[in-house]
């Protein structure tokens, strides 16, 4: 019977450890992205500080809006920022706002299958506009062959490949061509899905990549870390200082160094076709999603907790999954804000 | 519960002689209601189905209007909708699929139930219950690997080349699009069209088949003027369970069709199907005109579906009727 007891003790002992653990429980969704490197956060700052679970669902963009708004989760992740609209729709319904944090940077760079062509290609943005508007049709174009002095660039149609799911990427892409083509920006503009003029459509990173690689004479755009860590040999494209820039760890911080000087307190920005040598101009934060007032204490101190880790010391596992750090300047900056939330 | 020797289990009208509790104590009122509850739930499910379709797609609907369904543009930025090229790109898939699938399936049943000895039937009748398993992404990555890359380097400037002179066989070879769309589709469809209707087959009763051959019909014959029309309403139903499959399917569709909301003469142009558009933009749909736009398309889905589903009906009942004709004359 005594041993009985204590047994019971332990087994009281362990349920009480684990109905601590599931007094922090915090959830949140949606950006797939910066998922790789959200969910190793989550993972090694459970361990530092074993009273905090963050759970994570990588939903989308769209989808993390959507419910951080109707506030079914208690923080949201996108790569895009939120609109007016959405940013008047959450507060109309929570009667406080919400705020941006950057956490990583990520880019998106073109990739292409050209027979013949085997070194890599650059490509200006009036040739990305032209090309994804359908006006720049064969590979032998000068608009490409002009930045491409000694390739021997076929004359074959050019297909052009697209994301066809609803993503982040997709927005990081057109939000470049809207601001480098003011055709573009009239129609069809930035979003997650839009009109396309021209182009076949691709599920997912692995759907663009796929099809690209089965269809000659094709040009498409991904991730930089798919791209990465598939090995797909990906173009460097001319920044607004006129360099041809391929995009790695350097180029995308730099460009968000670049922007670093007029942040907004709000973080709302766009570095895309940001300025500054070296620069790799689609590139673009990616966000976490917080709302300025917390009922519950506990939750809200964890949640400063740990975007103060993860800006900081949960910078040094960006570069291993293929993420570029955030500039110093915009840490600082950051570390200022996380007192904004109540 | 012990049978009686008094009572005859009734599964017809309940006779008036027993008491509602007696008839409760022995099971039988007890198994109705409990197997009424399970077939309405079935009705519900489809009521509540409507219902949320047309309840979340209200705001879409009064924007619309009919002219949901006669607009192609799809612009999720200017918030302009119409369902048109989605609405063609579902039937033409399913249609190539079905030309293609028909013919191969009925004449596979027919081998399996009629002309193949017993174990090969069995044989190979397991293999295609397989493939009927089999997930509809790795038809899709069979497709995207395998089929795309022939169709682009073999059939379709084959095609070009004998029928270009038909609208549907020009254009750029892509390799993927309408056709090659209705081709995995039709790989996809195939197990059903002939597990069914070889159980159709082997059900019709060996008098059929003797009374022909005795009267001096040849086994094909006796196979393509007797047995087959007799099972006629069952292939019917099993193609019908194929065009089902076929507008609904979401995945493999997606990865080979393009996903361009074109409408085309060519069989060669990329194109986009209602499944496949609800799959990929639903989660990143922001704003409510542009969900409840994809809901609507689910809802056209739904009534395509019904209304092809409907016509089905309509056909294995005119065709039972020509064929009990024929039988009396």
């Amino acid at each position: 019977m005594k041993r009985f007891a204590g047994l019971l003790l332990v087994v009281l002992a362990l349920a009480g450890m684990v109905w601590a653990q599931g007094a922090l429980l915090i959830n949140g969704a949606g950006a797939t992205f910066p998922y790789p490197i959200y969910s190793k956060w989550f993972d090694e700052y459970h361990k530092k500080f074993t009273n905090v679970q963050i759970n994570y669902q990588s939903v989308g963009s769209g989808a993390g809006i959507k419910q951080v708004t109707e506030g079914t989760v208690d923080f949201g992740a996108s790569d895009a920022i939120m609109n007016d609209d959405q940013l008047k729709a959450y507060a109309d319904k929570h009667g406080s706002g919400i705020l941006h944090f950057p956490m990583v940077l990520g880019a998106v760079v073109p990739i292409y299958n050209v027979p013949g062509v085997n070194s890599a290609l650059n490509f200006t943005p009036e040739a990305l506009a032209g090309i994804f508007l359908g006006r720049v049709t064969k590979w032998n174009d000068p608009a490409i062959a002009s930045a491409n002095k000694g390739v021997n660039l076929p004359a074959n149609d050019i297909v052009v490949v697209h994301r066809s799911d609803g993503s982040g990427t997709t927005y990081i892409w057109t939000d470049y061509l809207s601001k480098v083509s003011s055709d573009w920006n009239t129609k069809p503009g930035k979003g997650a899905s839009i009109s396309w003029p021209v182009g076949l459509g691709g599920k997912g990173n692995e759907g663009v990549s796929g099809l690209i690689r089965n269809t000659p004479n094709s040009i498409g755009y991904v991730e930089l870390i798919y791209a990465v860590q598939t090995k797909i040999e990906y173009a460097s494209v001319k920044n607004s200082s006129g360099d041809f820039v391929k995009a790695d760890f350097g180029s995308v911080s730099a460009a968000a160094a670049g922007a670093a000087k007029d942040m907004p307190d709000d973080f709302r920005v766009s570095i895309t076709n940001a300025p500054g040598k070296g620069a790799y101009p689609i590139s673009s934060f990616t966000w976490l999603l917080i709302p300025a007032k917390f009922s519950d204490a506990g939750k809200r101190d964890a949640m400063k907790g740990f975007i103060k880790w993860g800006i900081t010391d949960g910078q040094s596992y960006a570069e291993n999954l293929s993420y570029a750090k955030l500039p110093k300047e915009v840490v600082a900056k950051e570390l200022k804000a996380i007192d904004k939330i109540q | 519960m012990a049978a009686t020797t008094t009572t005859v289990p009734n599964a017809g009208p309940v006779s008036g002689s027993r008491s509602f509790l007696r008839k409760l104590r022995e099971g039988d009122e007890i198994a109705r209601i409990i197997t009424f509850l399970f077939a309405s739930t079935v009705v519900l499910v489809t009521i509540l189905l409507v219902f949320e379709l047309w309840h979340g797609s209200s705001l879409a609907r009064h924007k619309f209007g009919f002219g949901f369904f006669v607009t192609s543009v799809w612009d999720p930025i200017a918030g302009d909708f119409g369902a048109l090229p989605f609405i063609y790109g579902t039937l033409v898939t399913a249609l190539v699929s079905l030309a293609i699938a028909v013919p191969l399936g009925i004449g596979a049943a027919i081998f399996l139930a009629e002309l193949a000895p017993q174990k090969i039937s069995d044989t190979l009748q397991f293999f295609i219950d397989l493939l009927a398993a089999v997930p509809s992404v790795i038809y899709g990555l069979l497709g995207v690997f395998i089929i795309v890359p022939i169709m682009r380097e073999y059939i379709q400037p084959f095609l070009k080349s004998t029928l270009g002179f038909l609208p549907l066989f020009t254009g750029p070879a892509y390799g993927i699009g309408f056709f090659t769309a209705g081709i995995v589709l039709a790989i996809m469809v195939i197990p059903y069209i002939v597990s069914v209707s070889r159980e159709v087959l082997l059900s019709v009763p060996r008098d059929q088949r003797e009374a022909a051959l005795a009267l001096g019909s040849t086994r094909w014959e006796s196979t393509w003027k007797v047995v087959v029309p007799f099972a006629r309403t069952g292939i019917m139903g099993s193609i019908f369970l194929a065009l089902a499959r076929a507008l609904g399917e979401t995945m493999a569709v997606t990865m080979v069709i393009g996903n361009t909301p074109t409408i085309s003469a060519s069989l060669f142009s990329p194109g986009y199907s209602i499944a496949a558009v609800i799959a990929n933009e639903f989660s990143e749909a922001t704003g409510d005109l542009y969900v409840q736009s994809l809901i609507e398309l689910g809802l056209v889905l739904f009534i395509l579906t019904f209304v092809l589903n409907g016509l089905a009906r309509l056909l294995i009942i005119l065709t039972a009727q020509r064929g009990s004709e024929m039988g009396r004359t």
